[in-house]
């Protein structure tokens, strides 16, 4: 491949180009009468209740880049806030929620359950997380920005965390009116740090006794190719918690035992991906130490044929699947908004990389917005990738706040000043820096 | 003397040369039964590893030792355990790679048939010709009295064989476990394959359903899958071995999938009918019900002790159905004439902690030792593909204890040998004390695991730390340089401490 230079960094105006362009996925999906957003760009996709959590902290960001005026997003967040307070929350088959909680995805245009989804305490927890977002930025004493703190606080308030919490004390994953709760709980590590400090800094259903002790009793603690990091396989663990929390300098008792901070550590999670790539134990098509971003994203499986590497001759291709260094699931599948989305932890690195993956395979962004993911090793293991189709949601939210976490820092700033974001920080044992 | 009355069933497997030679040396058919000594130094129930360990053990020390089974010699291990299941797993290896034959640069043969009943019989000889170790001529060579019987107590200082009494200063009871049935609606109508029964067919099924993601269902679903036999696997919890940790756990869903397996893991069967020569089986994954239909159904749920036959409440030893006999650190039980060892006391249902727990309760029994459990270090391994090692501490563990705990991981993608012989799924982790350089456990995930992990339990065993291990030379060319590794790695870090730069760097 000419032409290619892999030591050019990511410019300021397209990384604003990607920035604006991961923003109309919201303005393109969102219901305007009930401002749900749906999970994908496809046909007849739900609504996800994170992508709404995603839409919520992506608004102020809008406003302030003039994507957006203040009274539009005013409304389109009141909107969803509105909605949500007056949802079905009986916990029946085809509510919305229960318990403060809501199911995973939902009708766009009813809000009803659909695709007999989970109750989801983590995606409620993102949903969440925006709707504080949005009530620590829009603090104007109008009587639409008032509503809007009033209906952002009702809800929070009105979730039951306790209620998730099992005998151990960790938050139960999900539960469904059919059988109840589900066998899978919230164990460390993995993206639901947040879902902790909300569950924690909740002034009406604070989690009780050693909840967050429990959940970091599963962490390992790992030296992976020379590097000290609390490990888990894919990216967007590394990042989710980390677009709404601050987590620079400030430790909780697993961090400051180990000397480092979840920020330090997502920092060495892009080392581990890029030394993963460089290793490419599978030989996939394109991956070195400028091309990576293994997370959970879609994949090539639908009907492609398996992949003759050498030395995986029945690698399997999967659908949408958690990807992961360094065990896998690998099929040669990279997301570029997955490497991109850690700018703030490893700006000189992630930006040489976001510029030589789009140089090699401009292919991923469709509509200049990435897509979920592309494989350069099918079919033609050149330059043209499998590459995934439409957009999703959960993809544009996170590219969105983690770079204007990284131009500008607004979210973190905004979330610095939530209180309870700060009390369930300190209720799970953190302490230092800006706490 | 007569021989007991209740004699059980030997083998439902056929009765080709290698059956006779292997009921030969553990049920002769014409045994009969000693007359027994007025008093025994030592009797011992159960001649399976743990009681024939204990057997030879005492013997040597000049005691005067009684044994008695009921089945087979050998026990679990030799007929219906571990070498069967390790030599089936062999073959369905060849299987495996015959299939995959162009990842090493060979021609895939054309028509891959499987000979299931060569596969058994290769088995068959293996079981014999182990069988000659386990021998009960052998024993009976060693001056050992060997009764074949049901064994009861009748006192605490006495039991029957049949009728026969045995009076003993010493005994052991090493009576092993049976497999556990799970109580599915159905399953004993439709009719099902336990560890017991398995072993004896020649005809492989269509397709099967083995009810257990635990090392057994684990080894036993890998293996028949391999033979071709569309083979579905049906777990409870989330993830299969659930003692092991998340990642290995993962490597082995992975590569089942890999090897075509139908995979249901947080699934539980709950309902088994027999329609039209066929068995349908409920199965049912939180709100989601589905049906399956399969030819045969191996259940892996578990295994329980066998000690309600004993009578032990005569004796005054203490037990109950899940744990087995009630022990203390030094497997006296409440009676302390009366110890045990194995299957039949322990949470660890391996051959050789029923090895290990013998060689202690001798001791400790004939010799006044004061060894005690707790003091060893066990190491396990499931022989699924890739195998799943471990020994000491699970990080979990070391956290709740409090214990800092740090690991270095290897990829087996990092071992030359690894990729040499495209045996790359896996790693090495070793978790040390943080700080030092101290083995607390390591898990070995890799084609030869059960092998590393040895070299693992030496070090924890002789106190040797990573450090140690970084200086040994490893030869060349083995997978078990994953070990040295993971030690030169810790080796990097400590240089990195001492010169203030970053480990990372
Ligand atoms: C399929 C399978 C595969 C396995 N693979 C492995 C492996 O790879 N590695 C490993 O380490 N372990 C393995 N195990 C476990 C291993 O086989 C056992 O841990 C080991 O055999 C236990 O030995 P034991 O002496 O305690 O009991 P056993 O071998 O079960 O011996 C007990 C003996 O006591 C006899 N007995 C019972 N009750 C009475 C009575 N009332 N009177 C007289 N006699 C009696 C029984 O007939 C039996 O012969 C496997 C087990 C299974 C089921």
């Amino acid at each position: 491949m000419e032409n290619i230079d892999d030591t050019r960094v990511m410019d300021e105006q397209t990384l604003d180009q990607l920035q604006r362009a991961a923003f109309g996925y919201f303005a393109q999906t969102v219901n305007p009468v009930n401002g749900l957003v749906a999970d994908t760009t496809r046909e007849n996709c739900p609504c996800s209740i994170a992508v709404v959590g995603f839409a919520l902290s992506a608004y102020p960001v809008a406003v302030e880049r003039g994507w957006m005026t203040r009274a539009d997003a005013v409304e389109r967040s009141v909107t969803a806030l509105r909605f949500f307070r007056d949802s079905d929350q009986s916990g029946s088959p085809d509510a919305t929620g229960f318990k403060g909680f809501y199911y995973h995805f939902l009708s766009m245009d009813t809000g009803a359950r659909v695709w007999r989804s989970e109750l989801s305490m983590v995606d409620t927890a993102l949903f969440i997380a925006g709707a504080l977002t949005a009530a620590s930025y829009f603090t104007a004493h109008t009587a639409d920005e008032i509503e809007l703190r009033e209906l952002a606080e009702l809800l929070y308030r009105r979730v039951d965390w306790r209620w998730a919490q099992d005998e151990q004390g960790v938050i139960r994953q999900g539960w469904k009116p059919e059988c109840g709760f589900l066998h899978y709980v919230w164990q460390g590590y993995n993206e639901a740090i947040v879902l902790y400090v909300l569950a924690l800094g909740s002034p009406t259903h604070a989690l009780e006794g050693s909840g967050y002790e429990a959940w970091t009793v599963t962490y390992q603690w790992e030296n992976l190719y020379d590097y000290d990091f609390l490990y888990a396989g894919p990216l967007f663990i590394h990042q989710f918690s980390h677009a709404w929390i601050d987590l620079r300098g400030i430790q909780d008792r697993f961090m400051r035992e180990k000397q480092s901070d979840y920020f330090e550590n997502s920092r060495r999670a892009v080392m581990v991906q890029r030394e993963y790539a460089r290793r490419n134990p599978n030989e996939f098509a394109g991956y070195d130490e400028y091309c990576w971003g293994l997370t959970a994203c879609d994949g090539p499986n639908d009907g492609m044929p398996e992949l003759g590497q050498r030395s995986a001759p029945r690698q399997h291709l999967f659908g949408y699947a958690a990807r992961g260094v360094p065990y896998g699931p690998d099929d040669g599948t990279m997301s570029g908004w997955a490497a991109l989305a850690s700018l703030p932890f490893a700006p000189d690195i992630v930006l040489r990389t976001a510029s030589t993956m789009l140089q090699r395979y401009p292919e991923m962004l469709s509509e200049q917005r990435y897509t979920s993911s592309f494989n350069p090793s099918l079919p033609g293991r050149g330059a043209d990738a499998w590459v995934s189709t439409g957009h999703f949601g959960l993809d544009q939210g996170i590219l969105i706040m983690m770079i204007e976490n990284y131009r500008t820092g607004m979210i973190w700033r905004l979330m610095r000043e939530c209180p309870y974001i700060g009390i369930g920080l300190r209720r799970a044992g953190f302490r230092g820096g800006w706490l | 003397m007569s021989m007991p009355r209740s004699i059980r069933p030997h083998s439902e497997a056929p009765e080709d040369a290698y059956e006779r030679e292997r009921l030969d040396s553990v049920r002769p058919a014409d045994w009969h039964n000693p007359q027994p000594a007025p008093r025994y130094d030592l009797v011992i129930i159960g001649a399976g590893s743990a009681g024939q360990v204990a057997a030879y053990a005492a013997a040597a020390l000049g005691a005067r030792v009684a044994l008695v089974e009921h089945n087979l010699f050998g026990g679990n291990c030799l007929n219906i355990g571990c070498v069967p299941s390790k030599s089936l797993i062999r073959t369905s290896r060849v299987y495996a790679e015959m299939r995959n034959a162009e990842q090493y640069g060979v021609q895939r043969p054309a028509d891959i048939q499987v000979d299931f009943a060569a596969v058994m019989r290769r088995m068959r000889g293996i079981r014999a010709r182990i069988s000659r170790a386990a021998s009960v001529h052998r024993l009976v060579a060693a001056n050992v009295d060997v009764f074949f019987g049901d064994a009861r107590f009748t006192d605490s200082d006495s039991l029957t064989v049949g009728d026969t009494p045995l009076q003993f200063k010493k005994a052991l009871i090493a009576t092993g476990a049976r497999p556990d049935t799970p109580s599915i609606p159905g399953l004993a109508e439709s009719g099902y394959f336990t560890n017991e029964t398995i072993f004896n067919i020649t005809e492989a099924p269509r397709r099967l359903l083995v009810i257990g993601g635990g090392p057994l269902g684990c080894e036993m679903a890998q293996a028949f899958c391999r033979f071709g036999v569309h083979t579905i696997i049906v777990q409870e919890r989330p993830l299969f071995l659930p003692r092991e940790e998340r990642d290995a756990a993962q490597i082995l869903a992975d590569s089942f999938a890999r090897d075509g397996m139908e995979i249901r893991l947080n699934c539980k069967a709950v309902a088994v009918r027999a329609e039209n020569g066929e068995k349908l089986v409920d199965l049912i994954s939180d709100d989601y019900r589905s049906t399956v239909a399969v030819d045969a159904i191996l259940t892996g749920t578990g295994r329980v002790p066998n000690v309600d036959e004993l009578n032990l409440d005569a004796a005054g030893v203490a037990y109950d159905n899940t744990v087995g006999v009630h022990i203390d650190d030094f497997l006296r039980t409440d009676n302390h004439r009366i110890y045990a060892a194995g299957d039949a006391c322990l949470p660890d249902k391996f051959n050789h902690t029923a090895d290990a727990s013998a060689r202690i309760a001798i001791r400790n029994a004939l010799q006044s030792g004061h060894e005690r459990l707790s003091e060893l270090v066990i190491p396990w391994c499931t022989y699924t593909d890739p195998e799943i090692a471990h020994v000491g501490m699970y990080v979990r563990q070391a956290l709740e204890h409090e214990i800092p705990v740090k690991t270095f991981t290897v990829p087996m993608h990092d071992v030359d040998r690894a990729i040499t012989d495209d045996d790359e799924m896996g790693f090495v982790k070793i978790h040390v004390r943080e700080g030092t350089d101290q083995i607390l456990g390591a898990t070995i995930v890799a084609r030869h695991a059960g092998e590393m992990i040895n070299e693992i339990t030496l070090a924890m065993v002789a106190g040797v730390g990573l450090s140690t291990i970084a200086r040994t030379i490893h030869s060349y060319g083995t997978q078990a340089e994953g070990i040295k590794l993971a030690a030169d790695a810790y080796e990097r870090t400590r240089t990195a401490a001492a010169t203030g730069s970053r480990s990372e760097s």
